[in-house]
């Protein structure tokens, strides 16, 4: 029986918490590296751990591979997780709705902000060919897409939102170190409530380390991560636009 | 012998309009110099050093000389003049010049052919320096421990420091070759940082003092493995010809370098770039340093499999503006990449073709070959498999410089254990499969040799049709990677300057001159 709350890993029976991690540590390999590697992973909350594999790195670096038996659990009867809350519409149904919803183009803007060169997220959610089979936001009518492409500063896209009078703004982020992505992100936000706009577009962040619940605490009004097609993103952000249209505006401050 | 039957007169034909495209910029080249070619050979004339706000001397030295608007007649004739003018090096009069004691274009006229005469003179320790490096490279034993396809992997920590690390370790796991990653956003800026650098996104600065600490660090590992380990930077972005310059000096071994690839996807002004390429393929190409091209990125922004004919364009195109700067076939890394979606069926076929084709119009050129990027999913298990059949492919149609793959591509900049994985995934399949590609022919008008067939059709029409429109309209018109870019749009416009008559480059004469080889 599976006990939801009581949920752990599953190897071969249910229970067992099996796990398998693999590291390195800044040590020559031999025996005492890996009964190191041994008690590093029992730190962790695992039993019966054993080193499988391993390999010195040539400069005295040593790879592991391990496995070992979780002793925790996880309630998943208690789990939230923040999500975009929408029924996915197809390109089609976005389409109509924007017809009978909106009765206008949608304004879409897209781009890599900061030092990111990879253009890979933006390009399958904006470009007309899309992604695996899932034809991109340039495509869909009602919605003029602009891909502003890779490394455009926030300063700039800011500029292209109020020239083009963007309903929405789609920042990719992929790769990134250090957290850079967050400052770059967050950096947006404060440039669009500088100008005043950030109440009228909606903004959208996303990338392999973005999560909703991350983009929600960052001040954008959803996040999307990895698997995302244009049309996850699409169903937001016009849902979002009637939403606020048939809510009271707020008052100028 | 071929295995893909291709018809020669197409591949002759399509090597004519490449020519003829690249005969076309040329002539546009020729009569212009851009800021980064002046400050390049300002470099190669010993102007190093940064004024104190950190401003690169070659920076200060050619924008006053931009300032007083006589640039048209180039850096070397105005260092000259004041050679004579002062008895100072290049260098001391840099000095002079950023702390206002010097106003270059101000100083009295001297006789022309002195002013080249002295020039003359002070390009000589250089150009002998590259000489030695290169015979240098020789004897540390560069081509014997040639075994294609070269391992390549790629470092980036940002500190240039931590990447001597990692790049030491890649190098006894069985790594040939080295790249150390830019920081992301170096390629827009106009200068090139100086000194040791420790903090950069998802690279390390590029700056002399980075090379020749990598370099040292190499031939160090190099000695103790008992195999030269090369090193690679990246000589794109609006700084091409200082790059090449610092990269010759400090004896790197391959430069990314590519005619377009600026243009089209770091929206750099199209006039600049294809200057700046000139020069700085010429330096490389003088330098012995193998370029590598960049058609790989037109799979990543467009389909693998439709656009697989602007690849095998841009390499004909690339294959003629380095003719045009005098690199060998032999240092032409002409890029290409596995980027088809794992879920078509016989993809792999489809690749095979790609590269075998590759092969066969190239003969000569160590391909460099890029692995799957677009389609790994962090599913690192099945990435490690794409890799693997990326490797497969490469031992099969015999390319030269194999970028790996990493397990973890699309999560993160490769961690110690996630290169130790991929070298040997890529060892393991080089030698497990060392002659497969001797032992096997392709079926005659069967999936792969059709696949070539039709490609090498398609990349011909593109040609005839680019030649017939010129570069600059086709590249407007989106040709390559699906990117459009008009002639006066782009960064860098500002840094291109019509030459006067009386403009002169020592180095273009010296390096693709009797002193070659």
């Amino acid at each position: 029986m599976i006990d939801l709350n009581k949920i752990k890993p599953y190897g071969d029976t249910l229970n067992d918490g099996m796990v398998q991690l693999s590291f390195t540590l800044p040590i020559s390999n031999g025996e005492e590296a890996k009964e190191a590697a041994r008690q590093l992973v029992l730190k962790m909350g695992f039993e019966e751990a054993s080193v499988v594999y391993s390999k010195d790195l040539g400069i005295n670096y040593t790879y592991f591979i391990l496995y070992g038996k979780t002793t925790h659990t996880v309630d998943y009867t208690k789990i939230e997780v923040p999500k975009v809350e929408v029924d996915v519409m197809n390109k089609e149904e976005v389409e109509e709705y924007i017809k009978e919803n909106i009765k206008r183009n949608v304004v879409i803007l897209g781009a890599c902000t900061g030092t990111d060169a990879h253009t890979v997220g933006i390009d399958a959610i904006m470009n007309m060919k899309g992604y695996a089979g899932h034809y991109g936001l340039e495509r869909y009518e009602g919605i003029d897409a602009y891909n502003l492409g890779s490394q455009v500063p926030n300063e700039e896209l800011v500029r292209q939102a109020i020239e083009l009078d963007a309903d929405a703004i789609l920042v990719s982020q992929v790769v990134t170190q250090k957290d850079i992505h967050i400052q770059n992100l967050t950096q947006l936000v404060d440039l669009l409530e500088a100008e005043g706009i950030r109440e009228k577009v909606i903004l959208v962040c996303g990338g392999p380390r973005i999560s909703h619940e991350l983009a929600k605490e960052i001040g954008y009004d959803a996040g999307f991560g990895s698997g995302t097609f244009a049309e996850d993103v699409a169903t937001f952000v016009v849902t979002e636009m009637v939403a606020r249209l048939s809510q009271p505006q707020k008052a100028a401050i | 012998m071929s295995k893909l039957n291709l018809n020669q007169e197409i591949i002759d034909s399509s090597r004519q309009s490449a020519k003829n495209i690249a005969d076309e910029v040329q002539k546009f080249i020729d009569l212009h110099t851009t800021v980064s070619t002046e400050r390049a050979i300002l470099r190669l004339l010993g102007v190093d050093g940064v004024d104190d706000i950190d401003k690169p001397l070659p920076n200060v030295v050619v924008d006053s000389i931009r300032l007083n608007r006589e640039l048209e007649k180039g850096v070397a004739y105005w260092i000259g003049n004041a050679m004579l003018n002062t008895h100072l090096t290049p260098q001391q009069i840099a000095e002079k010049i950023s702390i206002g004691e010097l106003e270059i274009t101000s100083l009295p006229i001297q006789d022309e052919d002195k002013i080249k005469n002295v020039i003359e003179k002070a390009a000589k320790p250089t150009i002998e320096k590259i000489k030695f490096n290169k015979i240098k490279r020789e004897e540390l034993g560069c081509q014997s421990s040639f075994s294609t396809p070269l391992i390549y992997v790629i470092v980036a920590t940002g500190n240039i420091y931590e990447d001597i690390v990692q790049a030491k370790a890649a190098a006894k796991q069985g790594a040939d070759v080295i790249a150390v990653i830019r920081t992301t956003g170096q390629s827009l800026l106009d200068y090139v940082p100086y000194g040791a650098t420790t903090e950069g996104f998802g690279g390390t600065y590029a700056t002399q003092e980075n090379f020749r600490l990598m370099r040292q660090a190499l031939d160090e590992v190099g000695e103790e493995i008992g195999k030269y380990i090369r090193l690679t930077n990246y000589c794109s972005g609006l700084c091409m010809p200082e790059i090449a310059a610092m990269g010759a000096v400090e004896r790197l071994d391959m430069m990314l370098n590519d005619a377009l690839y600026g243009i089209l996807f770091r929206d750099i002004n199209m006039q600049r770039t294809l200057i700046d390429q000139y020069f700085s393929r010429v330096i490389n190409g003088f330098a012995g340093i193998i370029i590598n091209t960049g058609e790989d990125n037109y799979l990543t922004t467009d389909d693998a499999v439709e656009a697989a004919h602007t690849v095998l364009a841009s390499q004909f195109i690339n294959e003629q503006f380095a003719l045009k700067a005098g690199i060998p076939e032999e240092q032409m890394g002409l890029g290409h990449a596995f980027e088809m979606d794992p879920d078509l069926e016989n993809g792999f076929l489809l690749e095979l073709a790609q590269a075998q084709m590759a092969r066969e119009i190239f003969p000569k050129a160590p391909l460099k070959y890029m692995p799957p990027t677009k389609y790994m999913t962090g599913n690192i298990f099945k990435g490690h498999l794409q890799d693997a059949m990326f490797n497969l492919a490469s031992i099969m149609t015999k390319q030269g410089i194999q970028l790996l793959g990493m397990p973890t591509e699309a999560i993160h900049t490769p961690h110690l254990h996630d290169r130790y994985l991929s070298i040997e995934n890529a060892k393991y399949i080089f030698k497990d499969a060392r002659n497969l590609g001797d032992e096997i022919e392709f079926k005659k008008d069967g999936i792969i040799q059709n696949r070539a067939k039709e490609v090498l059709l398609k990349a011909n029409e593109l040609l005839v049709e680019i030649d017939s429109e010129g570069l600059f309209k086709a590249i407007e018109k989106g040709k390559f990677g699906g990117v459009k870019r008009s002639p006066t749009g782009g960064k860098g416009l500002d840094g291109v300057v019509m030459k006067d008559e009386k403009y002169f480059n020592p180095f273009i004469v010296s390096m693709l001159g009797g002193e070659r080889r």
